[in-house]
């Protein structure tokens, strides 16, 4: 199975390389990608001299250009997927109807995948894109449990991406419009999710309040373990009861069932994290790389050591479990 | 000189898990007595709540249809059960209605044959709108969360379609493969009990400070403020907006429609409408938030503190 | 990502009586080579670089104001920070400094409640991804400083720097035990 590492800025896509990526994905630094946030991402020089790095060590770049073009602004979509074309990307990862087919028909020898945002849960959906756009690798959304997986894989003609570490999608992905609703700026149309322009954190006498536009989306008590302001991990007050409603502040921890996700056929596992620093890429491509390097020569994997890096100190098997639901 | 169409009306399908019998009347009452072109009916939410409506389906379709009202069969928005996934295929190439895809699972079913795109299939630019209408669509009912400039956009560049926008109701949000629910009932959500019933308009969710944020409605989450365009008419005209969509919720939907049709003709002022609207269903807070490109702000205070528990 | 150690309490109460005044040029030297050494950092950092950041380390009695103007950048010591700094990061002098040369993960540091962050978060990320990706390395762009000497300016610094580790790390023991 192939590792696809996370590269939020040029020094971070070296340290993916390094460190044991196959793959690194990465996008510009404009809304077309979906960490389009203060401070990162790639310029088309930089894009040109990351893949060349990239390349020197065999591994690949994927540019992803996976939010929803802005109606009667494409023309920032489409420039985006002729510059990582001309920058000799090793995939497009792209979620909008009309931008795959503005791919397909441009570039019809470009590699295409089918980005999570596009929320192709099904092997109908899946199949729809490798029909009518010739994609070749779907991410599948966070909402499927492994032997669904399994059957996916069974019944398409493409390969399959999964995460396997890092934030976790509670909703099905593209299909959110929580940080829209209270912020005004979403992942599908800006590319950010909960943007930092609309984040305070402020110190009560110990307690950390966090709050996203004009709303407060958590309270940590002292020395208890924060979170981003996620509105989906947020604490929220019910008739049937107060606390974390849609899903705990934890992130994604797939390493148990690398097994199981390679019995199910899927042929890429996927790090999220192109907003986090090198030492996060460093220490969790690394440990994966270990991981899946025991699993091919059948001995036991080593301990997982990441705990530290995750949102919340903790993690989640997430909908893998069919108990998550 | 130019014509213009008049503004369509459609009636979005209900959301939420409203008892069968209820459910039924509801469409009849539609059909008898209210004054919407259009009629969006079937389970978009949870497949498990299917059952339940399949046996007044039938009937509900066929006094629709004999009122004069064009009929939408709307598919599931998330599939991934494979049994989800047959009866959206099955609905798609039944052939028998006009039917709304609320996911590609259901489009890849319809290409070449007229059909309407739903609200929960991402369309946000002319390109994907044009692609979609060149596979049949005839109709499509934009994400709520496009804001004003988007919306005007897609409908210049898509005359070959008509453009629905979200005009009333709670807007969805999202989507998720975990009932919240049955996760606040302490419930699997394979033996979830169906508990959503008890909340025909929603779960209210408050914030830590006591405000009124969203609502749950089983796998999906809704804005606790009602979307309400009532008064940002003349600009969805002027956008080249062909429909307006009317989302149920638990409140007199007929009076909504007869409100909406009265300003759209010019027999009632749209201020008035909007008081209307507000006696019809009292309570909560109205919003244009999304048309206006606005973050949305704290609107009221919650009713939860008041008297129930502060923690878990 | 190992857990972060603080210096003791003898070295701040040592550090408190003494003048910030001469602290003040080595500041802007350093601060100087590590601009000049990576320009890129003020691409990243875009409309943020006219901002003043607050960097308040938790174990020592003064805390920095940085304000990274592409043409004036400063470093200040401070007895404190100034009220309505847009922005404040507090924690460890050694998570503050790992934070800069990669060492840290940011993200990390503020789940586990090490590192705190109140006002313009956007400014903060902004900061933080700039000087990640410059691969900013204190060590090295300090010793740049001593032209020919910097060599051995570089390994005495390299040593300072993993004593000051060694005596923090100390202190985290010292901590944990209940003698006070």
């Amino acid at each position: 199975m192939e590792l696809i590492c996370p590269a939020g800025t040029p020094a971070a896509l070296r340290t993916a390389v390094d460190a044991g990526a196959d793959a690194a994905y990465c996008g510009f630094a404009d809304a077309t990608n979906a960490r389009n946030f203060p401070g990162l991402n790639f310029s088309r020089r930089e894009l040109a001299e990351g893949i060349a790095y990239a390349h020197r060590s065999d591994v690949k770049v994927l540019v992803a250009i996976n939010t929803f073009p802005t109606a009667g602004a494409q023309a920032l979509w489409h420039r985006a997927v002729d510059d990582a074309v001309a920058a000799g990307a090793d995939a497009l990862i792209i979620a909008d109807v009309g931008l795959i087919d503005y791919a397909a028909r441009t570039h019809p020898d470009q590699r295409l995948h089918l980005s999570v945002q596009a929320a192709a849960s099904n092997p109908d959906a899946i199949g729809f894109y490798v029909r009518r756009f010739g994609v070749r690798r779907v991410v599948l959304p966070r909402v499927l449990t492994v032997s669904e997986i399994a059957a996916i894989t069974r019944a398409i003609d493409c390969e399959t991406e999964v995460f396997i570490f890092g934030g976790l999608c509670v909703m099905a992905e593209g299909r959110c419009s929580l940080s829209s609703h209270v912020t005004g700026q979403s992942p599908n149309m800006n590319g950010v999710c909960s943007p930092a322009s609309h984040v305070t954190y402020r110190e009560e006498g110990g307690t950390l309040v966090s709050r996203l536009g004009d709303f407060t989306i958590n309270r940590f008590a002292k020395g208890e373990p924060a979170a981003y302001p996620t509105l989906c991990k947020g604490r929220f007050k019910t008739s049937l009861g107060s606390g974390y409603l849609f899903e705990d502040p934890v992130s994604l921890d797939a390493a148990a069932i690398l097994p199981g996700l390679r019995a199910a056929g899927v042929t890429a596992l996927k790090i999220e994290g192109r907003q986090r620093s090198r030492a996060y890429i460093e220490g969790v491509v690394r440990g994966f790389r270990e991981q899946l390097d025991a699993l091919d020569v059948g001995e036991k994997p080593p301990a997982d050591r990441l705990a530290t890096l995750t949102e919340g100190q903790s993690s989640t098997l997430g909908a893998y479990r069919k108990n998550w639901r | 000189m130019t014509t213009t169409t008049p503004m369509k009306l459609t009636l979005g399908p209900v959301l939420f898990n409203w008892e069968p019998d209820v459910w039924r009347d509801f469409y009849f009452r539609i059909a008898d007595e209210s004054a919407v072109d259009a009629v969006a009916v079937g389970e978009v939410v949870c497949s498990k709540r299917m059952p339940f409506f399949d046996d007044h389906f039938p009937a509900v379709l066929e006094r629709l249809t004999a009122a004069g009202k064009e009929v939408l069969v709307s598919s599931l928005a998330l599939v991934t059960l494979e049994r989800e996934r047959k009866r959206t295929a099955e609905l798609a190439q039944a052939g028998e209605w006009l039917v709304e895809a609320n996911d590609i699972s259901c489009i890849c079913h319809l290409a070449g044959r007229p059909h309407v795109v739903g609200p929960f299939v991402n369309v946000y630019n002319e390109g994907t709108a044009q692609w979609f209408a060149a596979q049949g669509a005839r109709r499509i009912c934009l994400p709520p969360e496009l804001p004003l400039k988007s919306i005007a956009a897609i409908a210049a560049a898509t005359p070959q379609a008509e453009i629905e926008v979200f005009a009333f109701g709670r807007a969805p949000l999202a989507i998720s493969a975990r009932c919240y629910h049955a996760r606040l009932h302490k419930l699997a959500k394979d033996n979830c009990r169906f508990v959503c019933a008890a909340d025909p308009d929603g779960l209210p969710v408050d914030t830590l400070d006591d405000e009124r944020f969203l609502v749950v409605n089983g796998v999906q989450t809704l804005a606790h403020a009602c979307t309400n365009l009532i008064l940002d008419l003349d600009d969805l005209v002027q956008a080249n907006v062909a429909s307006l969509r009317l989302s149920p919720q638990h409140c007199d939907m007929v009076a909504v429609i007869r409100t909406f049709r009265e300003v759209l003709d010019g027999k009632m002022p749209p201020e008035r409408g909007f008081r209307e609207l507000a006696a019809i269903y009292p309570d909560v807070p109205t919003t244009n938030d999304f048309l206006r490109a606005r973050a949305t702000t704290a609107k009221s205070p919650g009713l939860v503190s008041a008297n129930t528990v502060r923690s878990l | 990502m190992p857990p972060v150690p603080t210096l003791p309490r003898l070295i701040t109460r040592t550090l408190q009586p003494l003048p910030l005044g001469p602290l003040q040029l080595p500041l802007s030297l350093v601060l100087r080579s590590v601009v000049a050494r990576h320009p890129h950092i003020f691409e990243r950092l875009g409309e943020h670089a006219h901002k003043r950041f607050g960097l308040e380390p938790s174990d020592l009695p003064f805390s920095f104001v940085l304000a990274p103007h592409p043409e004036t950048p400063s470093l200040v010591a401070v007895r404190s920070l100034p009220a309505g700094i847009p922005v404040r990061i507090a924690g460890p002098l050694l998570a503050l400094l790992g934070l800069i040369d990669g060492s840290y993960d940011g993200d990390a540091l503020f789940f586990s409640r090490d590192l705190v962050v109140e006002g313009d978060v956007e400014a903060v990320l902004a900061l933080r991804n700039a000087i990640d990706d410059a691969g900013v390395d204190l060590v090295a762009d300090t010793a740049a400083l001593f032209g020919p000497l910097a060599p051995l300016s570089e390994r005495l610094l390299a040593g300072a720097l993993l004593r000051l580790k060694d005596v923090a790390g100390a202190a985290k023991h010292e901590g944990a035990r209940t003698w006070n």
